[in-house]
């Protein structure tokens, strides 16, 4: 399988991204470690004309805190999962989400994936926005008009649609951190490497918003399972707050499960989840 | 577009599609043929090489993006870390020879490679370190028990 013909840019600065992304508008595409867009391109289900290759913007792969307060952890948008996977400040500091991106495809995979072409695929089988939703986390994005900040909660708008526009790159991921709290990654597939058929990140954190949940493979979007939140927060039981679980989702039914069978996982592995943050 | 890449030590400079894959790149432009092609949609590995040392699937990485790295296959590994003699096998090789860790071959590059990068960033695993560190790796013959018995052999060896 072979992609479509295209030409091929290379950015050696989020400018100059940002520039070429300008010249070819919709017809360009941002190619960062590819382990989302060459599947598809190899699938022909994408034919941009123009690959924008900015996986060699070195200052964009990095994990820091931010200098003014340490609760707050800067990941560049090009870290690669398996530095994700391995950085000891975020496994001190956010375990959750080092755990979630050890758990990405296999090693092959985290060795080229990055975390923000994973957040602007916006595929809701992915693991990493299931996370980045249930840590409150935000997508600093910059374009023409310059920088913005998006929270999570409304980064991800529809199947593979985010609220990235066409001219904008993403650069930064903003994490709270949460050492010490509780929290869990529970993934069901059946064979090993397969996207999750329902996937759940939680975290206990109990500052602003409360705990936090999200949801992989429960609708066309990575969501939050908010009825779950709610309950949490007005002090109902593990199993109450698990048994809400696939409120206001809207589940597939492919050849791994239906619907029905979805929004049974999401109860059970909030519940399991849930018990395992909390232990 | 020009490309160079360093494959097994030796720089290698083409001219190619932006669109060429580099396992096509390896095994068509430099005829490197040890890499094979199983399944082109990025979950078998048989398509595994090292790209800077670490394990990738060389169907889902367009040549261009190699451009300037280095990249190791099968080929390269022979002579690479044993005694220094050319031609003397890689002691994961070694460990697939001896533990038996192949039946028809077909994946047996795509698992060294993935073996070698395995053992690199994780140089005494347990077996389960190894069945999930050759995750992205597929075998329809051997059931894997000789594929992991092989690998942790080389880890003993590699250790002494």
């Amino acid at each position: 399988m072979i992609p479509a013909p295209f030409d091929y840019q290379r950015a050696s600065s989020v400018d100059e991204a940002i520039e070429l992304l300008r010249q070819h508008g919709e017809d360009a595409k941002l190619l960062a470690g590819g382990h989302s867009l060459l599947p598809l391109m190899k699938l022909r289900l994408a034919q941009p004309s123009v690959l924008v290759d900015i996986g060699r913007i070195a200052d964009l792969s990095y994990v820091s805190e931010t200098p003014a307060d340490g609760r707050v952890l800067r990941i560049g948008a090009l870290t690669r999962h398996h530095d994700l996977a391995t950085s000891e400040l975020v496994r001190e500091q956010v375990p959750l989400l080092a755990h979630v991106a050890s758990r990405i495809g296999d090693p092959q995979v985290r060795h080229r994936g990055t975390i923000g072409g994973s957040v602007v695929h916006g595929d809701p089988a992915s693991d990493l926005p299931a996370a980045l939703l249930a840590l409150r986390a935000t997508l600093v994005v910059r374009g023409p008009a310059g920088e913005r900040s998006i929270p999570a909660d409304e980064f991800f708008t529809g199947f593979l649609e985010t609220a990235i526009a066409p001219d904008e790159v993403l650069t930064e991921i903003r994490v709270p951190a949460v050492p010490g709290v509780g929290w869990a990654f529970e993934k069901f597939n059946r064979r090993a490497q397969d996207w999750a058929i329902v996937g759940v990140a939680a975290v206990m954190t109990d500052g602003a918003g409360g705990p936090g949940v999200g949801l992989v493979n429960m609708g066309p979007q990575p969501m939050r399972a908010a009825g779950v939140e709610e309950a949490l927060r007005a002090g109902a039981s593990l199993g109450e707050a698990a048994a809400r679980a696939d409120e206001g989702t809207d589940p597939p039914t492919d050849l791994n499960g239906s619907a029905e069978y979805r929004r049974h996982l999401a109860r059970v592995l909030v519940r399991r989840a849930l018990e395992t943050a909390s232990g | 577009m020009e490309i160079t890449l360093s494959v097994n030590g030796v720089e290698r400079t083409s001219d190619v599609e932006p669109r060429r894959l580099l396992v096509h790149h390896l095994r068509d432009d430099l005829g490197l043929t040890g890499t094979n092609v199983g399944c082109d949609t990025s979950s078998c590995g048989a398509c595994t090489v090292l790209l800077d040392g670490e394990s990738v699937k060389s169907c889902t990485i367009l040549a261009v993006q190699a451009d300037g790295h280095e990249v190791t296959t099968i080929e390269g590994l022979a002579g690479a870390a044993g005694n220094g003699e050319t031609g003397a096998l890689h002691p994961v090789q070694e460990a697939f020879h001896a533990q038996h860790g192949l039946q028809c071959g077909f994946c047996t590059p795509g698992m060294v490679m993935a073996a070698v990068s395995l053992l690199d960033e994780n140089p005494h695993p347990t077996e389960e370190d190894v069945r999930l560190g050759l995750e992205g790796n597929l075998c329809r013959c051997t059931g894997y028990q000789n594929i992991v018995r092989a690998v942790l052999a080389a880890a003993g060896e590699v250790r002494a």
